[in-house]
């Protein structure tokens, strides 16, 4: 099940967001393949019962008092990194440019 | 004295508290290393020369104060640029994060701070600390101190490269596969990996969640000792930190490994390792033997596993943790160009261009790697199955620690490799950490210790692995390692 196809890979980019060159789909298929076929090898392991870890030192749930924290980052200081800010606000394409809106 | 630039921690600590050299002298020392062993090493992305001077002459007037913050007050430490440094470029070695100054501190660096450390600069790695080679690093090529035709080993090749050298007293770096461990073996230094939640994770740029932890990157044992102590802890900005007691590392090193029982996993002995690397992890274990040690062969089956468990868990948490740089709030973005295009972008091609143009091939692997095995039709296939097998690993390390104290393996299965020998093929770059990845899906400490040279001097690291949360075991029979080998007196780059 483990070789990945070019289209198999030019989905996995439209999920990630990223664009590749048709050079880079025919790479990525051929790397991203030999890690696949690495790790199939772990159907030959016997998990039935076997419960999934997630969390490795047994942490449960663990709670915070519901509370607005006092030293989150300014506007002004959200600002600095933001490629685009006006208003106290990210700025981004619009994102329904049909007339009817 | 030898020169101030080639103390360890501990060293420089003690003259310091007895007024025998001063911050400011021991720093503009190790600036004077940096301006020239720097060129031809490449260990630091950014150089804090400046501020790191000014906190010299703070830390001195405190000296003089008799108000020292702590041991630690004064000495030079080099920080792998995956932690956020307020006011400080923090790069991942990414060009995504090119020009990102973090208007907030890490827990790990701030409690630097707080101890008084003079930050020295940020230091180069994989991109997002992905890979084991520093190759991956959108900027420069970190070279070996011991041999500038090979790799420093990676992630933290900057950081390992800066102590081997003496371009800084200490670092830190992160691990989450072996990217403290591996690089420290290449470069013969100390590389602690602490128990998982052990050291707090807010601020470092994430990789994967589950299995990134943060440590010492030292000249000696006891500076991990000392390091391990300021950094740990819990910090409610990081749930997954442990409320355990924090020990005296340092104070409780004990020297005596009389009657431990030293496992040594057969898994960790097959093909593919060098006959030199073989050799002298043998000498070690026989130098353990010779210290009154018992020497118990084991087996932990699962293990063969690990590396194909990590490169699904990995991956999967990759993905999520990666998703965030999207051009929108930070990092590298096309929404500038918006004007000179002839055609607008819209708020999807934004993501788009701005990830593509920003993330390196590695990261673009992971990436999609992780969604793939994440994806409807394969998540129960990959990724439960693989969370599935981590439980196996970590019970049967749990299960081999009921009978043994601690085990010894290699770190790595050769001693460093020459630039673009492995980068082609990313599967036998992942293959190098074979020794190393097993550890973080367990969530135990581990630590690499130089042991030996190969006939080309290049350094070899032991790997010395304790059960969760026993690092003052872990590291008490480091430090009598350490000493029957005597590396740092015996060994050192010709640079």
């Amino acid at each position: 099940m483990a070789k990945l196809t070019k289209v198999d890979v030019e989905h996995i980019a439209k999920l990630s967001k990223l664009e590749l060159t048709e050079e880079e789909k025919s790479k990525f298929a051929g790397q991203l393949s030999n890690v696949l076929e690495y790790v199939d090898q772990l159907n030959e392991v016997d998990t039935i019962g076997v419960e999934e870890t997630s969390q490795v030192t047994g942490l449960r749930n663990v709670y915070q008092k519901d509370q607005v924290e006092e030293n989150t980052l300014t506007s002004e200081e959200l600002q600095k990194n933001a490629p685009d800010f006006r208003n106290d606000s990210f700025v981004v394409p619009a994102v329904f440019d049909d007339e009817r809106f | 004295m030898k020169e101030l630039y080639k103390l360890s921690l501990s060293e420089a600590a003690k003259e310091l508290a007895l007024g025998k050299i001063t911050s400011e002298k021991l720093t503009e020392a190790v600036f004077d290393r940096i301006h020239q062993i720097e060129p031809k090493v490449d260990a630091f992305i950014t150089l804090n020369e400046k501020a790191a001077k000014e906190q010299a002459k703070q830390s001195d007037k405190r000296r003089n104060n008799h108000q020292p913050l702590s041991a630690i007050d004064g000495i030079p430490i080099a920080v792998k640029d995956l932690f956020c440094t307020k006011g400080i470029r923090t790069t991942a070695a990414s060009k995504i994060l090119d020009d990102f100054i973090p208007e907030y501190e890490s827990t790990a660096t701030k409690k630097l701070l707080d101890a008084g450390a003079v930050i020295v600069g940020k230091t180069n790695l994989d991109q997002f600390a992905m890979g084991s080679s520093t190759e991956t690093s959108a900027f420069k090529k970190t070279k070996n101190p011991w041999d500038l035709n090979r790799v420093p080993g990676g992630s933290s090749g900057g950081s390992a490269a800066a102590v081997a050298a003496d371009m800084c007293i200490a670092a830190i770096g992160t691990d989450t596969g072996g990217s403290i461990r591996q690089p420290a073996s290449l470069c013969g230094i100390v590389g602690l990996k602490p128990t998982y939640g052990r050291v707090s994770r807010y601020g470092v740029i994430a990789m994967a969640s589950s299995l990134d932890t943060i440590g010492p990157m030292t000249k000696t044992v006891e500076d991990s000792a000392i390091l391990l102590k300021i950094l740990a802890g819990h910090d409610k900005n990081d749930s997954t930190t442990s409320e355990k007691n924090v020990p005296n590392y340092q104070k409780n090193l004990k020297k005596d490994v009389h009657n431990l029982k030293i496992g040594i996993p057969k898994e960790f002995f097959g093909e593919g390792m060098d006959p030199e690397v073989d050799k002298i992890v043998r000498a070690s274990i026989e130098k353990f033997r010779g210290l009154g040690a018992k020497i118990v062969p084991i087996s932990l089956p699962s293990i063969k596993y690990a590396l194909a468990v990590y490169y699904i868990i990995m991956p999967a948490e990759v993905t999520s943790n990666l998703a965030r740089f999207d051009g929108i709030r930070f990092g590298l973005s096309t929404i500038k160009k918006q004007e000179s295009r002839d055609k607008k972008q819209t708020l999807e091609e934004v993501y788009i261009n701005s990830r593509t143009e920003g993330f390196g091939d590695e990261a673009k692997r992971r990436i999609m790697l992780g969604n793939y095995v994440l994806s409807s039709g394969y998540y129960d296939a990959y990724y439960k199955k693989a969370m599935a097998v981590r439980t196996k690993v970590k019970e049967e390390f749990e299960k081999a620690f009921l009978s043994v104290d601690l085990m010894i393996t290699p770190v790595s299965p050769t001693a460093a490799f020459e630039f673009g020998e492995k980068s082609a093929d990313p599967l036998q770059m992942y293959l190098s950490d074979i020794h190393t990845v097993p550890i973080n899906p367990a969530g135990v400490p581990a630590i690499s210790i130089p042991a030996g040279v190969t006939k080309n001097n290049l350094p070899v690291g032991v790997q010395i692995i304790a059960p969760q949360f026993a690092e003052e075991q872990l590291l008490s029979a480091a430090v009598a390692l350490e000493k029957a080998i005597g590396f740092r007196n015996r060994y050192q780059p010709n640079l």
